[in-house]
C-alpha cells in the first residue's frame, strides 16, 4: 500500500459456494481485497461475476443454505467477520457498515413511512430515542438532498421517485456513521439524469464524511467518475485490480481490454464496428481449474486451460491474474 | 443509398396516445395519462432511427403506438404507403407481416411452452400458405440468419441464455420478411459483452435485408453507435430530432445537452474534463404535465415564455427539428419549415 494507511476492511480467500440439485456452483473464488480509510473502490463485472455475492457473502446476508462461505477471512475493526455469531454481525451491519441496495423500490418496506425505516438503525444501534431518532433523520434526509424534509418523513415509499427512493436508501446507509459503504448497483435501475445526481451526491458525501465506500457495477463509465480504484470481477475472481487511471490507460487483462472496446463511445470518433467479446460468460461448477476466460480469450495459450493464474502484480499497485502478465 | 432523397418509409404526424385513468366507486373517468403527446417523426428506408429518452417519457409506448400494437387517440402512421392509423385491428393482420417489433425482455417475449422451432413458425404458420417442409427449412435458415445452431430447433427458451433469446426474437420478427422493425430496448437486459454481439448481429441483418429500424433506448452511446438520425423524448414529445453527427456533436435542446453531459464516459481522462449539467428534481407526471413547455420544471435556461406557451418544433438547421424557445429567432429566419 503506497499511502501506507490501515486498510479499513481486509478480505482474504473469500470463497462461497452454492449447493444446487445440479451440484456445487462456485461463485466466489479466492477474492482479496482491501479497502483503505475514505477511498472509493470500484467494483465491476458482469452479471454472475460474483461481485454481489462476495459482498453479501462478507457481511453473511445471504441464505445458507444454499450458500455456503466456505473460507477466507475478512478483517474489520480487528475482528474476523467470518467468525462472528449472528449477534455480532448483526451489530456491524447497517452500524458500521452501511449496505445500499441495487433496487429502490423493493428494498424499502411499503408498510413504513420513510421516517421509520431511517429511525431504525439509529434506535437499534446507537440507543437512541424516538425524538433523537426523528431529529437525525431529518437531518439525514436534508443530507442527502431531499427538500421539505420534516413532511417527507412521514410520506410512503411509494409516495417517492426512483431517484428520490434511492436517497432515502443511502440515507438509511448513513444513518450510523459508517466507516464502510457499500453499494451494490446504486444506480443501474436509474435514469441517466437522475444516475448523476446521485453520483454527485456520493462524491460529495464521501468528502464531507471521510468513509470508505465499495461501488459495485457494470457500468465502466460509472467507474471512471467516482472511482479510486477498481477491481474487475470475471467468473468469481478479481483477474484485474488498478488503479482508476492505470486501469483505463493501461488494462492489462484480455477481458478488461475487450471490455473497454465492446462499449461505445459517447464522444470523439465513432467507431465503424463494435468489438465483440465472442461467447458466453462461465457456468462456475466445480472448483475453478483454469482461467475463467480462456474460452473467450483471444490470447490463450495451452497453460491457460490446465492452470488458474494467479493475480500477478505489474507495478504501482496494479495486478492482472493473466499468464501474459506473469513476470512482466 | 442511391436515391438522394429517399421517400420515408414510416411517417408519424401528430400521434397521440393517452391512457384513461379510473377512480371511485364507478370507475369515473378522471384523467388520462398522456403518454405519447403529438408526436411527429417520418423513418427513411434503410435507415435507423434512434428514439431515446429515460424511462416514462413514453417512447416505447410510441414505438409500440405506430405499430398499432394500441388503439391510438389520434394521429396519422403511414407505413409502406398505407395509412394505419385508423383501420381496424382485423383488417390490420393482413399488414402485420411488413412490421414486426423485438421486444425488451427477451424471456417474457418467448412462450416458455414453445419450442424455438414452434416460435420462430408460428408467424409463418399465421400468415403464409407454405408447407410444414418449406416452413422448417425457413426456420433453419433464420436459425443461421441470426447465429443460432439449428441443432437446438426443439429445445425450449429456457435452454437458452439473454443473448441467444434475444437473437430467437430477433428471428422470430426477421420470419416474414419485414421492411420495418421496432427494436424496444433489445439490448437493456443483456450484459455488456452480449450486448455488442447483438448490436452487430442487427447491423449485419439491416444490410442483408434491407431492413428498416425504429432503435428504442435509453443508451445514448449504443444509439450513437447504430442510429442514422435521432429523436430526444422527453414527458410524451419530441423535443429534438437531428442526424447523429449533429445530435452528439452540438446538442441544440437544454434537455439533450443535461441528457448527453450526464451519459458516463468511461475514460477518466475525459470524465474529469467534461462538462457535466446536473439537473434538479425529477421528471413531472405525464398525467398533469406542466403549463407550457415540459421540461420548463427542469430547465437550467427557462424563461417566462416557457411556462405559458408550448414551444412549437422548428427546424432551425437544414434536418434539425427543435421544440424549443431559445430557437425562436432561429426559426424566423427559416420560416415556413415548421413540422
Amino acid at each position: 500500500m503506497p499511502d501506507g494507511a490501515l486498510p479499513v476492511l481486509d478480505v482474504r480467500d473469500l470463497k462461497t459456494v452454492f449447493k444446487t440439485r445440479g451440484g456445487e456452483v462456485h461463485a466466489v473464488n479466492d477474492v482479496s481485497f482491501d479497502l483503505r480509510p475514505g477511498e472509493l473502490l470500484g467494483v465491476v463485472g458482469e452479471s454472475g461475476s460474483g461481485k454481489s455475492v462476495t459482498m453479501m457473502s462478507l457481511l453473511g446476508l445471504l441464505p445458507s443454505p444454499p450458500a455456503d462461505v466456505r473460507g477466507g477471512t475478512v478483517t474489520f475493526g480487528g475482528k474476523d467477520l467470518l467468525q462472528l455469531d449472528p449477534e455480532g454481525l448483526r451489530a456491524v451491519r447497517g452500524g458500521k457498515i452501511g449496505f445500499v441496495f441495487q433496487d429502490p423500490m423493493t428494498s424499502l418496506n411499503p408498510v413504513f413511512t420513510v421516517g421509520m425505516q431511517i429511525a431504525e438503525p439509529l434506535r437499534k444501534h446507537m440507543g437512541m430515542n424516538k425524538k433523537q431518532a426523528a431529529a437525525r433523520a431529518k437531518e439525514l434526509l436534508e443530507l442527502v438532498g431531499i427538500p421539505d424534509a420534516d413532511q417527507r418523513l412521514k410520506d410512503y415509499p411509494h409516495q417517492f421517485s426512483g431517484g428520490m427512493r434511492q436517497r432515502v436508501m443511502i440515507a438509511i446507509a448513513l444513518a450510523c456513521d459508517p466507516q464502510v459503504l457499500i453499494a451494490d448497483e446504486p444506480t443501474t435501475a436509474l435514469d441517466v439524469t437522475i444516475q448523476a445526481q446521485i453520483l454527485e451526491l456520493m462524491k460529495d458525501l464521501r468528502d464531507k464524511l471521510g468513509m470508505a465506500v465499495i461501488w459495485i457495477t457494470h457500468d465502466l463509465g460509472v467507474i471512471a467518475g467516482i472511482a479510486d480504484r477498481v477491481m474487475v470481477m470475471y467468473g468469481g475472481q478479481v483477474v484485474e485490480h488498478a488503479p482508476v487511471k492505470d486501469l483505463f490507460q493501461n488494462p492489462g487483462h484480455p477481458y478488461t481490454k475487450a471490455l473497454l472496446t465492446t462499449i461505445p463511445k459517447i464522444s470523439g470518433t465513432r467507431e465503424k464496428r463494435l468489438t465483440i467479446i465472442e461467447g458466453q460468460p462461465p457456468i462456475l461448477a466445480g472448483a475453478p481449474k483454469a482461467c475463467p476466460f480462456r474460452d473467450r480469450c483471444n490470447v490463450a495459450m495451452d497453460r491457460c486451460a490446465v492452470e488458474n493464474p494467479q493475480r500477478y502484480d505489474v507495478g504501482a499497485g496494479h495486478d492482472v491474474a493473466c499468464f501474459h502478465a506473469e513476470g512482466v | 443509398m442511391l436515391d438522394q432523397t429517399p421517400a420515408p418509409l414510416v411517417s408519424v404526424r401528430d400521434l397521440k396516445m393517452h391512457f384513461p385513468i379510473y377512480a371511485g366507486l364507478f370507475r369515473r373517468r378522471v384523467g388520462e395519462v398522456k403518454a405519447v403527446d403529438g408526436v411527429s417523426f417520418d423513418v427513411m428506408e434503410g435507415e435507423t432511427l434512434g428514439l431515446v429518452g429515460e424511462s416514462g417519457c413514453g417512447k416505447s409506448t410510441c414505438g409500440r403506438a405506430v405499430l398499432r400494437l394500441y388503439d391510438i387517440t389520434s394521429g396519422e402512421i403511414r407505413i409502406d404507403g398505407r395509412e394505419i392509423g385508423s383501420v381496424p385491428q382485423p383488417d390490420l393482420r393482413t399488414m402485420r407481416p411488413t412490421m414486426q417489433m423485438v421486444f425488451q425482455d427477451p424471456q417474457a417475449s418467448l412462450n416458455p411452452r414453445m419450442t424455438v422451432e414452434a416460435i420462430i413458425k408460428e408467424p409463418l404458420d399465421e400468415h403464409t400458405k407454405l408447407t410444414e417442409a418449406e416452413k422448417r427449412e425457413k426456420v433453419a435458415e433464420l436459425m443461421d440468419a441470426v447465429g443460432l445452431n439449428r441443432k437446438f430447433a426443439k429445445r425450449y427458451p429456457h435452454a437458452f441464455s439473454g443473448g441467444q433469446r434475444q437473437r430467437i426474437g430477433i428471428a422470430r420478427a426477421l420470419a416474414l420478411n419485414p421492411k420495418f422493425i421496432v427494436c424496444d430496448e433489445p439490448i437493456a437486459a443483456l450484459d455488456v459483452s452480449i450486448q455488442a454481439q447483438v448490436v452487430n448481429l442487427l447491423e449485419d441483418l439491416q444490410e442483408k435485408f434491407g431492413l428498416t429500424y425504429l432503435f428504442i433506448s435509453h443508451d445514448l452511446s449504443m444509439v450513437r453507435h447504430i442510429a442514422t438520425r435521432v429523436a430526444v423524448m422527453y414527458l410524451g414529445k419530441v423535443v429534438e430530432l437531428s442526424p447523429r453527427e449533429a445530435l452528439y456533436a452540438e446538442p441544440l435542446h437544454p434537455y439533450t445537452k443535461a441528457l448527453l453531459s450526464a451519459v458516463p464516459e468511461p475514460d477518466p481522462a475525459l470524465a474529469s474534463t467534461r462538462e457535466r449539467i446536473i439537473l434538479q428534481g425529477d421528471v413531472p407526471s405525464p398525467s398533469n404535465p406542466p403549463q407550457g413547455c415540459n421540461f420548463c420544471t427542469r430547465c437550467p435556461a427557462v424563461m417566462d415564455i416557457c411556462k405559458q406557451d408550448e414551444p412549437k418544433t422548428h427546424e432551425v438547421q437544414p434536418g434539425r427539428f427543435v421544440a424549443c424557445h431559445l430557437y425562436n429567432d432561429t426559426a424566423d429566419r427559416t420560416a415556413g419549415t415548421e413540422v
